[in-house]
């Protein structure tokens, strides 16, 4: 996500702004990031876009103290495993919560936060964050 | 004018820091600068938070809450002082995210601090015509107030979207009238590149705030032939907690008709989010028949009057939390993440 193009970040507008992943309709298994083949139906399977649900609940989560290139100067900060309310596990930064708030099966909602900005003159990137509700 | 308020959304950032604090950095008497000003506490945008994310947050609110298919929005105006860009729009970052497809006009809006409701009159000029179905105006910013400046004890961050139509029943608040007094008053500004804004002092005041806002409300009252008293609210620009009611004062609104939409003593002067916030806060407890007044101000300098009367649609739809319940979610930082957040050190 940090040294995408503005391009490569255009093109994954819908799942960063949106959660948009997509459903196989021959199992019924949710997908995010969406999946070019169902993994179980194989050819079988007939997948359409769809949106992930806003909330979901903590699996795991950890804090970062030393973060990775592009997110030196957010550190620290929380990362979680959300479990969506469809069953897809999903991993994004815990934001607006006091930490002893932040708890294993916590309910979480999805936001949306600047994730990354190219330095002073490059493009800004949005995307999803959650927060403890 | 037929059109009106079909649905609106609030934002504002959890964080919030005390003028004491403030002061207590600068060897100021934070307190007594609070007092004189009117304000208690004042939001501030988190590290990843901006005007575009508070546009957002706010937009699907109203969206949300009001069951507005988004499709349906042909116009998106976000007015702020704050963009995230200066060439590249905020107004296409929030139709993108709140999914209103293409087929929309679009544009960021600047003027101080009314650069939101010159929205609004736009939605309602193209809805009123016919052009569009929907209008979505928004009025946020991440205000910029220079360190050991008057401004920083007051400069917060926030926002609120108003989503303008003319159905009958989807309207919550008709636009009775709108009119606006403008004029070239340079009380604040601020040049390409500059980070933080500059402005007059004690000029901000008489010839600046009290003159535009007073001559709008009048010009909207007159053309109305209504008096201060057939109002229930009213809500005037809040660059500190003291001049909105001093405005009302000598307009002949009294305090109670005010302190609905009296948000800056509580997140600060949200800039061009400040008279739509009070305007939302209104909308948050209004009854069907209710008349308000808004007037919005712009250094530069303009201001923008609205005359609305709610309708009976608001007893089946309103904001799924209010103004002033969104605001009590809060976290209190010292000045030290405070700078941080607001990227006051240079290194960030």
């Amino acid at each position: 996500m940090v040294e995408g193009s503005p391009s490569l970040g255009w093109r994954n507008y819908s799942q960063r702004y949106n959660l948009a992943g997509n459903e196989c309709k021959t199992c019924g298994k949710h997908f995010f990031p969406a999946v070019a083949l169902c993994p179980t139906c194989r050819r079988k399977g007939k997948l359409v876009e769809t949106k992930m649900p806003m909330e979901g609940r903590l699996l795991s989560y950890s804090k970062v103290f030393v973060g990775p290139v592009g997110f030196e100067m957010d550190a620290p900060y929380h990362l979680g495993l959300v479990k969506l309310q469809n069953n897809v596990k999903i991993l994004a930064e815990i934001v607006d919560t006091p930490e002893n708030k932040i708890k294993i099966g916590s309910k979480v909602r999805k936001v949306f936060r600047k994730i990354h900005s190219e330095g002073e003159t490059g493009t800004i990137s949005y995307g999803y964050k959650f927060r403890v509700v | 004018m037929n059109a009106g308020i079909v649905a609106y959304g609030s934002y504002v950032p959890k964080l919030r820091i005390t003028p004491e604090e403030i002061g207590r950095v600068w060897g100021k008497d934070g307190k007594k600068v609070g007092q004189s000003l009117g304000v208690k506490e004042k939001a501030v945008a988190a590290f990843d938070e901006d005007t575009a994310t508070i546009s957002v947050e706010a937009a699907r609110n109203a969206i949300n809450d009001f069951g507005i298919d988004a499709k349906k929005i042909g116009a998106v105006y976000v007015g702020s002082e704050s963009h995230p860009y200066a060439v590249k729009p905020t107004s296409s970052i929030v139709a993108e995210a709140i999914e209103t497809g293409n087929d929309y006009t679009a544009a960021d809006l600047e003027f101080a601090c009314k650069a939101g409701t010159a929205g609004m009159q736009a939605c309602a000029g193209m809805v009123n015509s016919n052009m569009i179905e929907y209008g979505l105006a928004i009025g946020s910013d991440t205000a910029q107030g220079k360190p050991n400046d008057a401004l920083e004890f007051t400069a917060g961050s926030g926002g609120t979207a108003f989503i303008i139509g003319k159905k009958p029943k989807e309207i919550i608040a008709k636009i009775n009238h709108t009119c606006s007094f403008t004029s070239d008053t340079p009380d604040f500004w601020r040049r390409q590149h500059a980070e933080f804004p500059e402005h007059g002092g004690r000029f901000t005041g008489e010839p600046a705030y009290f003159r535009h806002v007073h001559s709008a409300a009048k010009m909207c009252m007159d053309k109305m032939k209504r008096k201060p008293k057939d109002y229930k609210y009213a809500v005037f620009h809040q660059p500190n907690g003291k001049f909105p009611l001093k405005v009302g004062k000598m307009l002949g609104f009294t305090d109670k008709q005010l302190e609905q939409g009296l948000m800056t003593p509580l997140i600060g002067n949200t800039y061009s989010g400040s008279t739509p916030i009070g305007l939302a806060s209104i909308l948050d407890v209004a009854k069907p028949g209710d008349k308000i007044l808004a007037v919005s101000y712009g250094s530069g300098a303009g201001s923008d009057a609205f005359d609305l009367t709610v309708t009976k649609n608001i007893t089946k739809k309103r904001a799924k939390v209010s103004v002033r319940k969104l605001i009590e979610n809060k976290e209190y930082v010292d000045y030290a993440i405070y700078a941080k957040n607001r990227k006051k050190l240079k290194t960030l």
